[in-house]
């Protein structure tokens, strides 16, 4: 049995056979509620994702728009604390083998101890982590530990980021890139920018790791697209706002709906499309 | 002495680059546009240039002997870095980043602001050098400083109100980087603390070293010798480190850096970083913060609204680590009390942010021998704070009627 159980590169395998991409809901966690959080994992899990990026906290979340720091602002109001989210994924873990990775800031982690954080968040059964605010120069310390560890360190690549840095980001990332659609922060867009696919093209002459493409994306009409070139859909801001509107007793139902949707859409794509070329 | 900060910007421990990738590849861009334009001799000759003819350098070292007869201590002497045009040291460092961004060809220029005073700084380089000007400020600060908000108005500027988190400086930084990673194309990001990512703290300590290069020999042509302590008001800390820099190898000389104490140390309501904050990330860099035991950043205070910030700039977070620099806080009604000193004694009306500086002379010029000298850094005036300090003093003010 390998040491640790590689969850991330399993579905991307797994998901490459059928030709499919992978749709990655970030949820901030704690919003409203961990409870509710919980029983939103599943019912994602149930209506098509294939990963989860449980959002982590943090009091500036500088890379945000408006949509997600208030999510974030209502999970820090419940208390979603780093303790309580791994106790969340340990629970989780006795109900699905869905991939979880940690979306956050880097200054809650570092508090925590990048040691620790990584020790515990295994043995919670977290998959991935990553740290929007920290650029692989910065990164020594958290990828050490992560790798120690059998968690995936995910990096991000943007529309600014030249070719050859492309290359070196790569070098260090495990489990998938997350290329950052647009040049900006998180938050709906009504039109993805019109030369993504060939970004997301050059990248893959530089790696052969899955590339996820996030940031902006809201509907299953955008979510087919960058299925259509890309390994992963990433749909956050859409479904802080539906959080936000729906409350505790809606947001279940309709983040489920948006989510089945989004699946639906991105298979149909594939199935006329085929996969994208390696 | 090893190079400090070393190439990817670290002081020891702090500093470094901690953004999201769509801006790491602007901050690599900054730094070969700066190391460039410090070789080249036309852009030291246009700093040089507007630095006399139009902020009106170099200020005056001025020795206060009425203040200093009043506290029976040590000699004190004010750099008048509020003087310069606009009224704060801030207008240094504008107008260096501002012939950067000249340089680099970005139309727009954006900058975050807790006083008002870096905004109105940058602001008037923007009128001057014909670039789009937008200041993000909290709307705690747009209230409090209502004066500043008109003037950035007047001279072009969009003034566009913080309402996130502690609705001050420290949420017009995050809606500033917010800004410049949708435009980092075509803006200029100009950061007015010793703090954010590097670059930016060399590049602010590098444009504000000029205070410290002047003191340095006016005191010598003064005073025939170098001076025993200097002290200034610190948040971001770049009026600090532009006076203390020059000194840094004198190791005789003392360095104090005095913070906002806010209501007193023993409860929250401070933002005496120096003193109380822990190692952690925020805004670009490795410093001291003020954070709970999650990590999470804790709300300030300060009454005076340039001091009003949980971190500190990497380089003093490190002078403070090597034991270079000494740290004190201030509390609000010492830093008042310091105002009005300060203008009965020398009519002088210092800012709120410098008299927590000033204060700090009143409690150690006494404990001093007579042939000690003081420099203290009058990094602004007063005028702005007229309402805040009215309102402190239970004096209504009434305009117009």
């Amino acid at each position: 049995m390998p040491k640790f159980p590689r969850r991330i590169a399993a579905k991307f395998r797994e998901l490459g056979a059928r030709a499919e991409a992978a749709l990655i809901p970030f949820i901030v966690a704690g919003d409203p509620d961990l409870e509710t959080t919980r029983a939103l994992v599943l019912e994602l899990e149930n209506r098509g994702a294939d990963l989860i990026e449980l959002g982590v906290p943090f009091s500036d979340p500088m890379a945000d728009g408006s949509a997600n720091q208030r999510a974030i602002a209502r999970g820090l109001k419940s208390g979603a604390s780093i303790p309580e989210i791994l106790r969340l994924v340990s629970e989780l873990r006795k109900a699905t083998a869905i991939p979880i990775i940690l979306y956050g800031y880097y200054n809650p982690y570092l508090h925590y101890g990048c040691d620790q954080l990584a020790r515990d968040a295994a043995s919670a059964g977290v998959d991935g982590i990553l740290a929007v605010d920290l650029p692989p120069e910065e990164g020594a310390v958290l990828r050490k530990a992560t790798r120690a560890n059998g968690i995936d360190l995910i990096h991000l690549l943007a529309p600014t980021t030249p070719l050859e840095r492309s290359r070196e980001i790569a070098g260090r990332a495990s489990g998938f890139l997350y290329y950052v659609s647009v040049t900006g922060v998180t938050g709906a867009r009504r039109d993805l920018p019109d030369d993504l696919a060939e970004h997301v093209r050059a990248i893959r002459q530089v790696s052969d790791l899955p590339i996820g493409v996030g940031f902006g994306i809201s509907t299953p009409e955008q979510a087919a697209r960058v299925a259509s070139f890309a390994d992963a859909v990433v749909v956050g801001s859409a479904i802080s706002m539906l959080a936000e509107e729906r409350g505790r007793s809606g947001m279940i139902e309709a983040i489920g709906s948006l989510a089945g949707g989004m699946k639906t859409a991105m298979r149909s794509a594939r199935d006329v499309n085929g996969a994208p070329p390696r | 002495m090893p190079a400090i900060p070393d190439s990817h910007g670290h002081y020891g421990e702090f500093g470094g680059r901690y953004v999201a990738e769509t801006l790491m590849p602007a901050l690599f861009e900054l730094e070969a546009a700066y190391k460039s334009a410090r070789r080249d001799p036309q852009f030291r000759a246009d700093l040089e240039k507007y630095s006399r003819e139009y902020v009106g350098r170099p200020t005056p070292l001025f020795f206060c002997a009425n203040l200093t007869a009043r506290l029976g201590g040590a000699k004190i002497y004010l750099k008048r870095e509020d003087l310069c045009h606009t009224g704060a040291h801030k207008a240094n460092n504008a107008l260096g980043q501002s012939l950067l961004a000249v340089r680099m060809k970005k139309d727009r220029i954006i900058a975050e602001t807790g006083a008002g005073q870096h905004g109105v700084a940058t602001a008037t380089f923007a009128a001057l050098f014909r670039r789009r000007c937008e200041v993000f400020m909290g709307s705690l600060d747009v209230e409090r400083q209502a004066l500043n908000v008109f003037r950035m108005k007047l001279l072009g500027a969009s003034v566009h109100p913080v309402d996130s988190g502690t609705r001050s400086l420290k949420d017009s930084m995050s809606e500033a980087l917010r800004d410049w990673t949708a435009s980092v194309r075509d803006t200029y990001y100009l950061i007015g603390s010793a703090a954010g990512p590097h670059p930016y703290p060399q590049i602010v300590r590098d444009f504000q070293s000029v205070i410290g290069r002047e003191a340095r020999k006016q005191i010598i042509r003064q005073e025939g010798r170098l001076p025993n302590v200097l002290v200034a008001c610190v948040n971001g800390g770049s009026n600090a480190i532009g006076l203390m820099y020059p000194f840094i190898r004198d190791r005789a000389v003392r360095m104090i850096f005095v913070e906002a104490g806010g209501l007193g140390l023993s409860g929250p309501s401070h933002a005496a970083t120096l003193t109380s904050g822990v190692p952690g990330v925020l805004h670009g860099n490795r410093t001291l913060l003020l954070q709970d035991e999650l990590g999470q950043i804790r709300d300030t205070h300060s009454i005076a609204p340039g001091l009003d910030y949980p971190g500190v700039g990497p380089e003093l977070a490190y002078l403070k680590d090597i034991g270079r620099a000494e740290y004190a806080a201030v509390t609000d009604e010492e830093a008042l009390d310091a105002f009005k000193l300060l203008s009965e004694t020398e009519g002088i009306i210092p800012a709120l942010e410098s008299s927590h500086a000033v204060a700090h002379v009143v409690r150690i010029a006494p404990e001093l021998a007579r042939d000690q000298v003081i420099i203290v850094n009058l990094s602004g005036r007063g005028d702005k704070d007229m309402s805040t300090v009215a309102r402190a003093l239970g004096v209504t003010l009434r305009e117009g009627a």
